[in-house]
């Protein structure tokens, strides 16, 4: 027996005996789908809830299953409040503008950062990431009175130049970084075509640092899309409300009579979007997540 | 001569056009912010009228109101009592998952989907669960045998604290198994092969080989999960509203409620700077931890 086989054999045993390795399939199967179960068994049971009619979804005790599919607590929730288009609207202006925004200041910054460097400009950059440092939650008292005297409190437009603010550390960071290590010699050639700083960057390096583009976007939109605490302290008009502060006037007083139905099929709705925009690009924003931890 | 130094005054002047809308935000929203902070925190500052010279009142009143107190020394539980289990929890899952191997791409993305939902529809989705009339939590352990009546999740704050634990700990606890797994991951597997065929047992290997190796890791999950912890808002607004009796209240609720609902804007800077000195120094033990890495 050769030296490498029996290296192979020994690395096969070694592998078996690892802490995981060594179970067997169908046992790991069972372990896994038991596991997965228990995590994916709120978010079905929610959809469940939202598709009974009203009264069924106050049953109480309740039932598992739906005996009527309906969606008569979807169309309440368009006559709540200000209807719901209206606060998917809010959210998803609030959510676009935020990625647009960190993502056009971010790829700004971040070539300045990674390729104008001048006296300062690290210390500048140092800056930028020391915000960090300061947790948002702590900054939301004064940033009501600086909205207020800038005229943006209650208004969409404020919060999201406050969301783009703190997204942009971590933005700035991730595309300084995509810019570093970009070739210098695709900027030369495009400079000696004669193309001018922000055509270079837009036509010949954007598109080579476009995983870092989506990874910031998604960030952006995460946040921006399922923030509550902020949007709660700056909105006080109920018709500009995000999807997140829009559930809390679905629940009316602690002991009076929740519509459950309809509060559901309002998580149903704001959860969604982030489901399906994670499990197409979860590639990026996974990516992005364990080097953003990392940093 | 005077050619270069042109170009290298036109280069600045791209450098600093490139970077200023990025630095007007931060100079906007998050410096001047955080110096009125600082300023706010010395006055007594109402939402409208006019504020007045406080001194250091704000700072010694934190001292002596019990509500401030209460809601740091629950807080501090709260932070002790999860960070444990997404730790241990997340580390399980990272074991399961850390191979390829078939159907492991599932697992992965199903343990981690729920943290991509926001705190706060998934704190209404658990409202919903827990509530003893309507969800189907009791429900589903009466059905089990292991409860013999509705458990009334929010009526003791032990209660209410363990159900807001479970309900976080489904959110984020994939989070911790991502980072947990790519530590693993990045472990070479000779290290562990070498262990095994000197005969160590599982159970050496991971306390004496995979552990230590991962320990920055750890490290980071950790920092991760008590600065997330301690600034916790959403869930304890939604599940319990504080209560019973103020009993569940965080410190960045007890913030909110002084600024925005007793409207002692003053009072909230000096708790808020008192939060953020607290998370410094938290996020000074990460970079610590982490320039150690790139050392070693």
């Amino acid at each position: 027996m050769s030296a490498a086989a029996l290296f192979d054999r020994r690395a096969r045993r070694a592998r078996r005996d690892s802490l995981t390795a060594h179970m067997p399939a169908v046992a790991w199967w069972t372990v896994c789908l038991i596991v997965a179960a228990l995590f994916l068994a709120p978010l079905v049971m929610v959809v469940l809830t939202a598709l009974k009619t009203p009264a069924e979804a106050a049953a109480s005790p309740p039932h598992f299953w739906p005996h009527h599919i309906s969606l008569k607590n979807f169309s309440e929730l368009g006559s709540s409040g200000a209807g719901i288009v209206r606060y998917v609207l809010n959210t998803t202006i609030v959510s676009l503008g935020t990625v647009l925004g960190t993502v056009v200041l971010a790829t700004l910054g971040g070539y300045g950062f990674a390729r104008f460097r001048f006296r300062g400009s690290n210390v500048l950059f140092l800056v930028v990431l020391g915000t960090l440092m300061v947790p948002f939650q702590a900054l939301l008292t004064p940033l009501y009175s600086v909205l207020h005297v800038l005229r943006l409190q209650n208004s969409l437009l404020g919060l999201t130049l406050v969301y783009i603010t703190f997204q942009l550390p971590f933005a700035l960071f991730v595309m300084r970084t995509a810019f570093s290590g970009v070739p210098r010699e695709l900027e030369d050639a495009a400079a000696i075509d004669g193309a001018g700083v922000l055509a270079t960057l837009v036509r010949v390096l954007v598109p080579v640092v476009k995983p870092a583009v989506v990874t910031v976007a998604l960030f952006a939109f995460f946040s921006a899309w399922n923030e509550f605490l902020a949007a709660l302290i700056f909105l006080s008009d109920q018709a500009r409300y995000t999807l997140p502060v829009f559930l809390t006037t679905l629940v009316t007083g602690r002991l009076g009579a929740i519509n459950w139905g309809v509060l559901e099929a309002g998580v149903v709705i704001t959860m969604i979007p982030c489901i399906v925009i994670f499990l197409l690009l979860q590639r990026y924003y996974v990516r992005g997540l364990v080097t953003g931890a990392i940093k | 001569m005077a050619r270069a130094s042109t170009l290298a005054r036109r280069r600045t002047v791209t450098g600093v056009l490139l970077i200023s809308p990025a630095l007007v935000l931060v100079t906007v929203f998050f410096l001047i912010p955080l110096a009125l902070m600082i300023w706010m925190s010395l006055h007594k500052w109402p939402l409208l009228g006019h504020a007045s010279w406080a001194g250091l009142a704000n700072y010694t009143a934190m001292f002596k109101d019990p509500t401030f107190l209460h809601a740091l020394g629950f807080t501090v539980k709260y932070t002790v009592l999860i960070t444990p289990v997404l730790l241990v929890v997340g580390f399980g899952l990272a074991l399961l998952v850390r191979e390829q191997r078939p159907g492991v791409g599932f697992f992965r993305t199903t343990f981690f989907m729920p943290f991509v939902i926001g705190f706060a529809a998934a704190s209404y989705l658990w409202l919903w669960l827990l509530d003893p009339g309507v969800g189907l939590l009791d429900r589903g352990l009466q059905d089990l045998g292991l409860a013999s009546k509705p458990i009334l999740w929010m009526e003791t704050p032990n209660r209410a604290l363990f159900a807001v634990i479970l309900m976080v700990v489904w959110k984020v606890v994939g989070f911790t198994m991502l980072l947990l797994m790519s530590g693993l991951q990045s472990i070479p597997n000779e290290v562990q092969e070498a262990a095994k065929v000197d005969g160590a047992k599982r159970r050496q290997t991971l306390a004496h080989i995979t552990l230590p190796l991962l320990r920055r890791t750890i490290a980071l999950v950790t920092i991760l999960a008590v600065a997330g912890s301690f600034l916790a808002f959403d869930q304890f607004y939604i599940l319990t509203n504080g209560g019973p009796n103020n009993q569940t209240l965080t410190l960045v609720y007890w913030i909110y409620s002084s600024s925005f609902a007793n409207f002692q804007l003053g009072y909230g800077a000096a708790m808020s700077v008192a939060l953020m000195l607290v998370l410094m120094v938290i996020t000074a033990v990460q970079l610590y931890l982490l320039r150690d890495e790139t050392e070693a």
